[in-house]
């Protein structure tokens, strides 16, 4: 069998670039302005223009939960949002999460639980963690099981995220 | 104790830190100034060839600087050996943007680079390809006949026969014998394979690349690129993940190289999920299992034959049926393995390759034999157990299987299992036991290392390994700080760079035993250096003894187990008028003594589960894994790899499976929504217990690697104890609830 196959591009071929737009946002306590194309997604602005590497990227169609942040205390998929729909927003990374060289409770539970492997999906599980305590829905260990899976773990680190986030839920006071 | 033992102890990891803060630096997160951005434009077919390719639309986008493709990339290299990497099978290699021709689907066909991300994002899709097509071939059970597997990759022993199997099972009381089949999965480890080139000044580059071993990229890179090693360096500090797929240099690595030389400018190249799939997977194997044994259940007759898929261009081998000779005494042992090529890429050595599909069949058939002779499981494996390795003839250097099922039999409450399946059940849910034998390879490779104490006692030693998650700077940093008695904050453990002493690549379980061993070298010939400074102190305490009668603890060299007769360090390297002692060394496994044994781990695997009767739901409850390992160098990792071993366990039983559309020849399910792994609520309770086993064979260390054995046994021991649940067995996984329905 000999077939014909062509890919074309999807829709009307429009060879230009959007125009830049100018937005404000509060990442990790510092007030920004920035210059952003409508197409730049939060988390390549973080990663690719702001050198905040800290944020992952996994998948980029938000199934992994690598690049979540926390947008005003809420986690969200940092890929599956674009910058300029945050205009205004105080974003929160992992690199934003100690104070000084005092880690977050959450960050030290990661520590002595061993809660990763890898630590590639580690700063989405973190944000993740600290967003599921400032919901302050998950009481049981089942609660967290449920709330953290949609922060993939390829090396299998399950057990000792769930005990990470248990002690550090009893740790932190919600919003914290 | 001394403070400075470590080995044995519980140690958070050294670089944890930087991973819970994000400092820790991955392949794909080097930024430098100019930095441009390749995106892979991917074949929308599996066979065939590009008929047109125009690139007009994405070439004049304001910000494109190049689109390559076969019509105007450069060949660097002719010959296949140029493209060949340590850990290549035989056969022609792929070579990105060579021809028009396509040989698998998502074949990279096209590089465009652009000053943004988001530029060349938008400009691959501006692209616009014909094809003629062919039809490709990807069914591996549409004709199940193979061709039997070529020698020639390393590692790779085809199985030996023994006894006469065919005999044998026809004589024998009980015959069992069925079909295995399971799908082809895909590493898919959380960082995406990536490549940063930087263009330095001076022309030189410096590549930052997702691999399991940086010697091994370098390598590739200059060969095809005519390079020396001085201009192009390799490095990776961290890796996402890796899992086997890093073993081999991917395209993303050449294809930014290539762009990063032909522009002058760096380049960086990162593979979408979805080209995740469009590279190595592990092959889906079709497997059959014959036994023969006596009514009381003695094994009289083994057979197990498999056949694997390959590519159409090399010719991809896994050891699938030799561990059939190797679990259990029997005489009579027929193995047979093949290959079948289809129209895909070649697949990719995937945590503990060949084993963990080979005993997940073998394990099942051994299960199914026990309800045969009506022997419990358990009773069934120890009866036949191995008292040597009868595949290769030899003893084993140590094998404490026996003490895997005795522990972890006792931690479970296997003693308590009923017999028949069905007979547990909790309202709606059934309950089942499963039991499955684990085994994998102990090995140990050249690998060099550097140590250098410096006068204010502080300790750098590198090797050009890797740390895929395993824990490498953690144990290295525990050996290291053990064998010269100082604190693990004074030392640093450095990798991933090849301007340092070449490890092998990290796979194979062999990190620990080859590297660790390399270390402790390079240490012990920096100890002794000091040492016989120390003896010239004046007033040494040790100026009779011998380096055997003394030990470094607490950061001074002292009379074995007496306190007062210590030289500080400091004290011994001031007095010795120098600044810093540096000593490099190549370790090689002591080949003569080491290959009068076999050499392997050994796991018991006990899992409950529960099935919902109506709804088919699988639920794993409860894991107890019992590993026979040899000695635990750094328990806290090694525990981690176990766990994430047994989580993988789960994921392959349950979840994983790439769809192949065969009329396509594609992989359907290619994204983390449609392939499932194991996520968080699909983990319960895990128990990893490590039986005590002395080993003075393996390596040094007496430390046998643990990133395979942890998954290999798995999926069998929850199959087993579904069908304990509820009366069916599945032979194909995974086992997803519409083949319990």
């Amino acid at each position: 069998m000999s077939t014909k196959v062509t890919q074309e591009p999807v829709g009307d071929v429009a060879v230009a670039l959007p125009p830049l737009e100018q937005i404000t946002l509060t990442i990790n306590g510092v007030t920004k302005r920035l210059q952003v194309a409508p197409w730049t997604s939060l988390l390549d602005l973080l990663r690719e223009y702001l050198d905040l590497t800290g944020t992952k990227k996994g998948c980029d169609h938000g199934q992994c939960g690598a690049c979540t942040v926390l947008v005003d205390g809420t986690r969200i998929n940092s890929c599956l949002t674009l910058a300029v729909m945050k205009d205004g927003s105080e974003i929160t990374t992992v690199e934003g999460l100690s104070k000084g060289d005092e880690l977050h409770p959450v960050q030290e539970a990661f520590i002595e639980h061993d809660a990763f492997q890898c630590g590639y999906c580690t700063p989405g599980q973190i944000c993740s963690a600290v967003g599921l305590i400032n919901e302050g829905k998950a009481k049981t260990a089942d609660d967290i099981r449920e709330l953290m899976s949609g922060n993939i773990c390829r090396c299998g680190a399950y057990v000792g995220i769930v005990a990470a986030v248990e002690e550090a839920l009893h740790k932190c006071q919600p919003n914290q | 104790m001394a403070a400075t033992t470590y080995i044995g102890r519980s140690t958070s990891r050294v670089d944890g830190r930087a991973k819970v803060t994000g400092e820790a630096k991955y392949a794909a997160e080097f930024n430098t100034p100019g930095l441009t951005y390749g995106y892979v434009i991917s074949s929308d077919i599996a066979k065939g060839k590009i008929t047109k390719i125009d690139a007009s639309d994405a070439l004049s986008l304001p910000g494109v600087l190049q689109v390559f493709t076969h019509e105007n990339a450069p060949r660097p290299a002719y010959f296949d050996r140029k493209f060949k990497d340590d850990d290549s099978p035989v056969g022609d290699k792929f070579k990105p943007l060579y021809s028009a021709e396509i040989q698998f689907s998502m074949q990279p066909i096209g590089l465009v680079v652009a000053d943004s991300f988001e530029v060349a994002r938008y400009a691959a899709s501006l692209v616009k390809v014909e094809y003629k097509a062919e039809t490709p071939e990807t069914n591996l059970r549409q004709k199940p006949k193979g061709h039997k597997a070529p020698t020639g990759k390393t590692g790779f022993t085809p199985p030996k026969s023994r006894g006469n199997a065919a005999k044998a099972y026809k004589n024998a009381e009980v015959q069992f014998e069925a079909e295995y089949f399971h799908m082809p999965e895909h590493h898919n480890p959380m960082e995406m394979f990536a490549s940063t080139v930087i263009v330095e000044e001076d022309g030189k580059l410096k590549i930052y690349d997702k691999t399991q071993g940086v010697a091994n990229s370098q390598k590739y890179i200059t060969k095809i690129f005519g390079l020396s090693k001085e201009e192009a360096r390799v490095i990776n500090p961290f890796m996402g993940g890796g899992f086997g797929s890093g073993l081999r240099p991917q395209y993303q690595l050449y294809l930014a190289v290539m762009a990063a030389r032909e522009l002058n400018r760096s380049v960086r190249v990162v593979l979408t999920r979805q080209q995740m799939f469009s590279f190595g997977h592990r092959p889906a194997t079709l497997q059959t299992v014959s036994l023969g044994a006596t009514k009381d259940g003695m094994l009289q007759a083994i057979k197990h034959e498999a056949l694997g898929e390959t590519s159409r261009f090399e010719e991809y081998t896994e050891v699938v049926v030799n561990w059939a000779g190797m679990l259990y005494h029997c005489d009579n042992v027929e193995l047979g393995y093949y290959l079948r090529n289809l129209d895909t890429y070649t697949p990719l050595d995937m945590r503990a390759p060949g084993s963990v599909t080979g005993i997940a069949a073998f394990e099942t058939a051994i299960d199914e034999l026990s309800y045969k002779v009506g022997i419990d499981p358990l009773e069934l494996r120890l009866k036949n157990y191995a008292e040597k390795n009868e595949f290769e003839g030899k003893p084993f250097s140590s094998k404490e299987l026996r003490a895997c099922y005795a522990q972890g039999a006792a931690k479970f409450g296997w003693a308590k299992r009923p017999a028949q399946p069905r007979s547990m059940r909790e309202g709606t849910k059934l309950i089942g036991w499963g039991v499955a034998t684990g085994m994998w390879d102990a090995q140990q490779q050249k690998s060099a290392a550097k140590a250098n104490l410096s006068v204010d006692g502080k300790l750098v030693v590198g090797s050009s390994t890797s740390d895929i998650g395993t824990g490498t700077y953690t144990a290295m940093t525990m050996i290291a700080a053990e064998t010269l008695g100082l604190p693990l904050d004074a030392v640093t453990f450095k990798l991933g760079d090849t301007t340092l002493p070449v490890a092998p690549l990290e796979g194979g379980s062999w990190t620990v035993a080859s590297v660790g061993s390399a270390v402790k070298e390079a240490c012990e010939a920096v100890a002794k250096k000091v040492f016989s400074m120390a003896k010239d102190v004046k007033d040494s305490p040790l100026s009779g003894a011998s380096f055997d009668e003394v030990e470094f603890v607490d950061g001074k060299v002292q009379l074995k187990g007496d306190y007062s007769s210590g030289v500080s360090i400091v004290e011994a390297m001031r007095a010795g008028e120098v600044n810093f002692i540096e000593e490099e060394t190549t370790t090689m496994p002591n080949m003569l003594k080491q290959m009068q044994y076999a050499r392997n781990t050994h796991s018991a695997v006990f899992v409950e589960v529960e099935v919902d009767e109506d709804l088919g739901q699988i639920c794993v409850r409860r894991v107890v894994s019992a590993i026979a390992g040899g000695r635990v160098i750094s328990p806290k990792t090694a525990r981690s790899q176990i766990l994430g071993g047994v989580v993988w366990g789960i994921s392959m039983a349950l979840e994983e499976e790439s769809v192949l559309d065969h009329h396509f020849g594609r992989f359907m399910n290619h994204n983390l929504a449609e392939y499932h792994v194991a996520v968080n609520a699909d983990i319960h309770n895990i128990d990893v217990i490590f039986v005590e086993e002395h080993d003075d064979i393996v390596n040094p260390l007496g430390a046998k690697g643990l990133g395979e054995i942890g998954i290999v046994g798995v999926a069998a021991a929850i199959g087993n104890a579904i069908y304990h649940a509820t009366g069916k067995r599945v032979r194909e996984l995974p086992i997803t609830l519409d083949k319990l329905l």
